[in-house]
């Protein structure tokens, strides 16, 4: 179908893209890769009044690591993120991630910030900044993971914040992503993510309740020495997954727990 | 209000004033007249529309003309070369990778990015770089048969010829 009519801004900087945001008002989105908007938008569930096209910014896809952090800029695409060396030997867990994320197209337009703001629950990315305690990083403030993802699409950033990075820990111990769909492409029905770092596990499961989950129950009884298929049990305790056309609720909490034994087992 | 598109599609130059809801799916067929990239869903799932720009294979129904503005793309229509067909095209037909022939042009321009990254895929290989494309029809075997063939003939010294033909988009 063809998108409501909107009006245009391409901007050239955080700031200028900042400003035509307050310009244009609280119906005014930003555009990156529109993977997840652009279809929104031919549905008309989305009818934004104005566009700001965050694509010009320069330097908003940078990979790097300072330290002890892998810092993920909010243009960098899914391609360069699953492609990226640096990414492959800080944190492979989300190189490994990336490739999974949606087919070839996709990856070639969708980016690490869209996906973070736009806070779908079937989302990989935030399952993996929750519980490796990710930052953040807008053009005001640096905001904790477990702070951000508040409900379902809906985040803690204001109308006119733009997400510029994303600050993950470096990981590159045994790890190990999940994710049960029923074609190559689609999102997870259910995602399991299980990855060591410092010794301890940390476990998050996507799509199984309004935002990404952190499994503590799971990390707890693997610190107490639980074996996988012991600590798994808790991956659905004190969940309350809607149902949808693919799973019912029963289902993915079954998914959470199968998923998690597999992802510590299989970790590497 | 309207925006300009000043695109090179296929090696030509193109200059228009475009709504920005304008999808370049639609100002492909619409509004330039090329109708060979297809579409086939409302969900950006089917990669009936698949095209390049700069090189990398996108669907042509996520993104709007406005973004295209001083982009070089490529579609179906820019790979036969002096009225022969790419070595992709020739194996979809000599593999009868098609039925009906609808979702074709978008597994081709699928295809031809694949072979672009990866000149020798596994079957695998193929499978999953052809992930983002639906066929109702062939049940995919001729398809992934069409690309193995397409990839030896491709091999080799003849790789330049089928890289040009994507990259340069057709003169
Ligand atoms: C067929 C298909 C399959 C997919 N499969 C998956 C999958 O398996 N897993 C997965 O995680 N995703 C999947 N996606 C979604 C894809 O990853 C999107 O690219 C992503 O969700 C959104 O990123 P984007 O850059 O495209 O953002 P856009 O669509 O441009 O924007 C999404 C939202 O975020 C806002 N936004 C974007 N960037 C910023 C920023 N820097 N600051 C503030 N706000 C911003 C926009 O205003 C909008 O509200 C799929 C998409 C398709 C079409
Ligand atoms: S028309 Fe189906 S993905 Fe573009
Ligand atoms: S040949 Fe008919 S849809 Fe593929």
């Amino acid at each position: 179908m063809i998108p409501a009519a909107f009006e245009y801004a391409k901007a050239s900087s955080v700031d200028e893209a900042v400003k035509l945001l307050d310009r244009l008002g609280e119906d005014a989105k930003v555009l990156a890769g529109g993977h997840s908007l652009i279809p929104l938008m031919r549905l008309r569930l989305a009818q934004p009044k104005a566009l700001v096209d965050i694509n010009g910014i320069k330097g908003l896809d940078h990979i790097e690591v300072k330290g002890s952090k892998l810092h993920v800029g909010a243009l960098a695409r899914h391609v360069q993120i699953h492609s990226s060396q640096t990414v492959k030997e800080s944190l492979p867990i989300l190189a490994e991630v990336a490739a999974e994320v949606g087919d070839n197209q996709v990856r070639n337009m969708g980016t690490m910030g869209g996906v973070i703001a736009h806070g779908d629950a079937a989302g990989d990315y935030p399952t993996l900044a929750l519980m490796l305690d990710a930052d953040i990083v807008t053009n005001k403030r640096t905001i904790p993971a477990r702070d951000f993802f508040k409900d379902i699409f809906t985040t803690a950033l204001a109308a006119n914040e733009i997400v510029t990075e994303v600050v993950f820990p470096v990981a590159n111990g045994p790890h190990k992503y999940i994710k049960f769909r029923r074609r190559l492409f689609d999102w997870a029905i259910v995602g399991a993510a299980a990855q060591k770092v410092d010794g301890h596990w940390r476990v998050g499961l996507t799509n199984v309740g309004p935002t990404p989950v952190r499994a503590k129950a799971v990390e707890d009884a693997l610190a107490k020495g639980a074996k996988p298929e012991e600590a798994a049990q808790h991956a659905s305790d004190g969940l309350n997954p809607a149902g949808d056309l693919r799973a019912s609720p029963e289902y993915k909490k079954h998914l959470a727990r199968v998923l998690t034994k597999r992802a510590i087992e299989q970790a590497q | 209000m309207k925006h300009k598109v000043a695109v090179t599609i296929n090696g030509r130059k193109h200059e228009h004033e475009v709504e920005a809801r304008l999808l370049l799916v639609h100002y492909l067929r619409d509004v330039v007249g090329l109708t060979g990239t297809h579409i086939g869903c409302d969900t950006s799932q089917c990669g009936a529309c698949t095209i390049h720009v700069d090189g990398k294979a996108i669907k042509s129904c996520t993104m709007f003309a406005v973004q295209a503005d001083g982009r070089n793309l490529t579609t179906i229509e820019g790979l036969a070369k002096e009225g022969k067909l790419h070595p992709i095209q020739q194996a979809f037909w000599d593999e009868h990778g098609l039925q009906c022939g609808y979702c074709t042009p978008g597994f081709i321009m699928a295809a031809a990015y694949l072979l672009e990254q990866n000149p020798n895929p596994t079957e695998d290989e193929i499978r999953r770089g052809l992930e983002g494309n639906l066929c109702r029809c062939t049940g995919y075997v001729n398809i992934v048969k069409s690309v193995q063939s397409a990839a030896k003939v491709m091999g080799g010294a003849s790789t330049t010829a089928g890289r040009s033909a994507v990259t340069a988009g057709g003169e």
